[in-house]
């Protein structure tokens, strides 16, 4: 007997309908119910950041939120958050910039993090970029490119 | 993760009401919660969610103290201007925990909640005795690996560390738990493990966790939280203090102190006898350090923890020093 449940999602300004389990979490909705796979599973267990998407625009872990935790709340993801002719968003274009990656799977984590680290205003230097953005992991080690990737950006948000 | 079954509930009542039958679970922030459900430690049969609640998630703070609705996110108390500047200590407290993510969905009453990170009750598969998790099945942590494990307040069936650092600076300026009409004091609010370390709240099924307040007082006002750990950041702490200080008009002379540790006890662990060593002493370098050593009365290691005994009445020193420097 399964136990599926009818919830609806607001993703990158889209409405979804979904039939699931209610222990689906936001991450195996967006991956493999919808397709979005642009948002990683990495550790599943809210130690790597690599699931970080925008719940009402605050940065959050998609892994350790249940789906149905937020129906009526506006999700955004890594695929939402070019603009629609494709223009990439500043820290998108920051991080090619930098070469703020090397094998890329922790990416869209952390441009999702480093996109709400510099709206929160916690982007002021790269003590408190290291410190703001510390629930990203990245194995290969690309953190010194990605705290010059976040800076750059944060320079060109505010200017 | 076993299934379950989900409840948005309407409204606090409804919720008290939904919680209180067997198998049913509260979930907020779900950092814990959702956590240990996939680790298999936590096997609810229903999950109340309360996050869809409205006006829950006030934060007001005026002369009297601070008042903290339960919702409200570990985020925004952290950044809220008047905790910062009247409670230092539990704004750091605060954005020294976790990541900045685990932050805007963890919320303060979920927070009181959670639970120890102690590896062998989080394994359930490779470490079938754990007295918290199965009462009376017994500890794999004593004689096992025990470096992050506790020092003060554990007994024969658990050493478990308490992991959090907000409640260690919410035990020190005497906060209380509001459970709807009933209160406790936070540091009430913890249990010692004794011989029922399953029991780490004194909540009761059925209760829920309305608000936190925490009285104002000049030595909340000069606080700090000071936290020492493996790794810079998004670490738990190997030893922390949470430590408030009140001179008398000459500046010099301790009228009031607040001093709890956190990372080294199995609850959050207010040090009285640190506070009432160096009341009405005049703040110097070598009474600070001699009276900290008291942090650690009771202390009892297991080995590979030793090391928490040396380091926590440094960390205390520490943050006592530091907030005698901005006299």
């Amino acid at each position: 007997m399964t136990n599926q449940t009818t919830i609806h999602l607001t993703i990158n300004g889209h409405q979804h309908e979904l039939e699931i389990e209610p222990r689906v979490t936001l991450l195996d909705a967006l991956r493999d119910h919808l397709g979005l796979t642009g948002t990683k599973k990495g550790c599943d267990q809210g130690q790597c950041g690599a699931c970080t998407v925008h719940v009402d625009g605050q940065r959050v872990l998609a892994c350790l939120t249940l789906a149905a935790q937020v129906e009526g709340r506006a999700v955004t993801t890594i695929e939402g958050l070019a603009e629609a002719d494709g223009t990439l968003h500043a820290v998108q274009a920051a991080f090619l910039e930098q070469d703020a990656f090397q094998c890329g799977y922790c990416t869209p984590g952390q441009i999702m993090s480093a996109v709400a680290c510099i709206r929160e205003g916690h982007a002021g230097s790269d003590d408190e970029i290291r410190e703001y953005m510390a629930g990203n992991l990245c194995r290969c080690g690309a953190y010194p490119h990605i705290v010059a990737a976040v800076r750059q950006a944060a320079t060109e948000v505010a200017s | 993760m076993r299934d379950f079954s989900y409840l948005r509930a309407g409204s606090v009542d409804a919720a008290r009401q939904a919680s209180a039958l067997p198998g049913a679970m509260l979930l907020a922030g779900g950092t814990t919660l959702i956590d240990l459900a996939k680790c298999g430690v936590a096997e609810p049969d229903t999950l109340v969610d309360i996050t869809h609640l409205k006006g829950l998630d006030a934060i007001t703070v005026d002369d009297r103290g601070a008042t903290i609705g339960a919702l409200a996110k570990m985020s925004s108390i952290a950044d809220h201007a008047d905790i910062k500047s009247r409670f230092p200590a539990v704004s750091e407290a605060l954005w020294q925990a976790a990541s900045a993510q685990i932050r805007n969905m963890a919320t303060i009453g979920g927070n009181l909640m959670q639970r120890t990170r102690c590896p062998y009750f989080r394994d359930r598969e490779n470490f079938p005795a754990c007295n918290k998790r199965t009462p009376g099945s017994g500890c794999s942590a004593i004689g096992g690996v025990t470096r992050g494990h506790a020092v003060l307040g554990t007994s024969e069936a658990c050493i478990a560390t308490y992991p959090g650092d907000l409640a260690v600076a919410l035990v020190a300026f005497d906060a209380i738990v509001h459970l709807g009409d009933r209160q406790v004091q936070v540091e009430d609010f913890f249990l010692l493990p004794g011989t029922t370390p399953d029991k780490e709240h004194a909540i009761q099924q059925g209760e829920v966790i309305t608000a936190i307040s925490i009285p104002g007082t000049p030595a909340a006002r000069r606080s700090t939280y000071l936290k020492v750990r493996d790794r810079q950041s998004y670490e738990f702490a190997a030893a922390s203090a949470a430590v408030g200080i009140e001179f008398e008009a000459d500046g010099r002379t301790i009228r009031d102190l607040r001093v709890a540790l956190g990372g080294v006890a199995t609850k959050p662990w207010r040090a009285r006898a640190v506070e009432a060593a160096l009341k009405g002493k005049v703040l110097e370098a070598d009474v600070v350090r001699r009276a900290s050593l008291l942090a650690m009365e009771g202390a009892v290691d297991h080995g590979a923890n030793h090391y928490k005994i040396e380091l926590a009445p440094r960390v205390v020193a520490r943050a006592i020093l530091k907030m005698g420097e901005t006299a």
